[in-house]
């Protein structure tokens, strides 16, 4: 839970950067200034970028510790692999983060950074799901689905947010136009709604279903107001700004950080689903569980 | 005695011969650098509306920063249209300049870059100095050269930069203070001027000739008139319509 969080300060850390103009603030990498240790003047974009890279750092040490420790603590070869993979997903994702600097931030290696760290946060996410008591005390439950079934919505929902998370990455990282972003966005908030919706309709009393579908609702009814505000101080009011401004920083920000938990509910609610629903394809990861548990 | 003064009138001569050879040499030289700045296109870049109040700008994001705070986006003053580029876009038929050896200065002072608006010919170097005690870093983000971005410690080194190609409007900018913004136009003629805040320009040495003269500014775009210089130059004008 802890790398969760962490992760998520770092998103919100990687938009404050971008938000602020600051992404090449510090023109070298992997060092900052030319040192890998000295802290420079922490002033103007610096403060923003390097504050960001010293985030990283910590939660790549992190990263390393769950690997190390998952594979000396947890019986569950997909837990391992998975905690690997997400070493793996971090090392991919610092890369990127040097490239976008060396290479004067392309837009399609700045949207691929951004890709990536939501996925490691989505990742992160789910160890902490995997790690929890609730996990690994409670079996799942073999409840019928119905067609369409909620295992399909919840994958078609991340489709359409990773469409989104393109799109508004994009347009972030002036690669692309603002329009089809928020094009998509009705086609999110429709997914999402009926996905939500069929959760919370079919499957009341599943609190590993109920929960994640009650916040993507909620997250998203906020996501479409940060996303108006977002257009409004960064595309109608901010267009001729000298310089980033409070509210298109925060606005743009918030929406961010806020799109980020949208994601990571929906990759949530799409384990559980998979887990409570889908009993024909879990018998291994019972078998998993229940090593544990012994 | 009488060969010794002789000798002497004849060295005093030769001497007197020696000096207005050179005067006239340096004066026959004047002119043809005279000649080089002959004929000029002139003008006014004429500005119909009303200009936008400068906007704020907040610098207190670092402690070093103790310039003015307006951003300067359209200078106007008088009618006039200030920091446009006029120069030669076409008519000089694949002549070939050299570029000048001394560099154009760049500064940084107030943690904004002055000025805000210049020309360079390609391959003429560009020294960007920081006289802020703030740290810098200068990005331009050009259309037709190589891109670069170098930090510049407080009241450091200058950086001397060349841009080889021709390229008009590179945005220079400082990511470690974001309000910091120059535009520098890179050109393969020594034809060219910014516009003063009244919208004075001229174009000097211009040979005679019909050519095509561009006007360009950051917000409000390009124009282009055809002109044709005489012995005497012209004169001409642009207009820039509020947006």
């Amino acid at each position: 839970m802890f790398t969760a969080v962490t992760t998520f300060l770092l998103i919100v850390a990687g938009a404050l950067v971008t938000s602020n103009e600051a992404g090449l603030s510090v023109p070298d990498w992997p060092t900052s200034f030319g040192s890998m240790y000295r802290l420079p003047a922490m002033v103007g974009g610096i403060k923003y970028e390097h504050s960001h890279r010293m985030i990283a750092e910590f939660l790549g040490l992190l990263t390393i510790a769950i690997a190390v420790w998952t594979m000396r603590a947890d019986r569950r070869p997909w837990l391992k692999k998975l905690a690997w993979g997400a070493l793996a997903t971090i090392i991919v994702q610092g890369i990127l983060g040097g490239i976008t600097v060396l290479k004067f931030l392309p837009p399609l290696v700045s949207t691929a950074h951004a890709i990536v760290g939501q996925t490691f946060f989505c990742i992160a996410v789910a160890i902490a799901v995997f790690t929890g008591q609730k996990w690994v005390s409670q079996a799942p439950q073999q409840v019928q689905e119905y067609s369409p079934s909620l295992r399909t919505l919840t994958l078609l929902s991340l489709a359409v947010l990773y469409v989104q998370l393109f799109l508004g990455g994009m347009f972030r990282h002036k690669g692309m136009d603002w329009q089809p972003h928020v094009l998509n966005a009705m086609l999110v908030v429709v997914v999402l709604t009926w996905t939500a919706v069929v959760a919370l309709i079919r499957y009341p009393r599943m609190e590993a279903i109920r929960r994640p579908a009650i916040l993507i609702l909620a997250l998203e009814f906020v996501q479409v107001g940060l996303g108006f505000l977002a257009l409004i101080t960064k595309v109608m009011l901010g267009k001729d700004a000298p310089q980033p401004t409070l509210d298109m920083v925060s606005s743009t920000v918030a929406h961010t950080a806020v799109g980020a938990l949208l994601l990571a509910s929906t990759a949530v609610l799409a384990i559980q689903a998979w887990r409570h629903l889908a009993a024909a394809n879990m018998q291994a990861m019972r078998a998993g569980d229940a090593t544990v548990a012994a | 005695m009488k060969h010794i003064v002789r000798i002497l009138c004849i060295l005093l001569l030769i001497l007197d011969v020696l000096t207005v050879t050179m005067v006239a040499g340096a004066q026959a030289k004047k002119a043809v650098s005279g000649a080089a700045a002959g004929p000029s296109f002139s003008g006014t870049v004429k500005f119909e509306g009303k200009a936008p109040a400068p906007r704020k700008i907040d610098m207190s994001g670092d402690p070093a920063c103790k310039g003015q705070n307006e951003a300067e986006n359209i200078v106007s003053e008088n009618g006039g249209l200030g920091n446009v580029f006029v120069y030669v876009k076409d008519g000089l038929n694949g002549k070939s300049f050299p570029a000048p050896k001394t560099p154009v200065t760049i500064d940084q002072n107030g943690c904004r870059y002055l000025p805000h608006v210049a020309g360079v010919m390609a391959g003429q170097p560009v020294k960007f100095n920081n006289s802020d005690a703030a740290m810098h870093n200068v990005h331009p983000r050009p259309h037709n050269n190589p891109d670069w971005n170098e930090s510049q410690q407080p009241k450091g080194d200058p950086i001397v930069k060349t841009f080889g190609n021709p390229d008009v409007m590179i945005p220079i900018v400082c990511n470690q203070h974001p309000w910091m913004k120059m535009f520098l136009n890179v050109v393969n003629n020594p034809y060219y001027a910014v516009s003063s805040k009244d919208g004075k320009f001229s174009l000097k040495g211009l040979p005679p000739g019909t050519y095509t003269i561009a006007a360009v500014h950051e917000k409000l775009g390009e124009q282009t008139i055809k002109v044709t210089i005489g012995d005497k130059g012209a004169t001409g004008d642009f207009t820039f319509k509020a947006q």
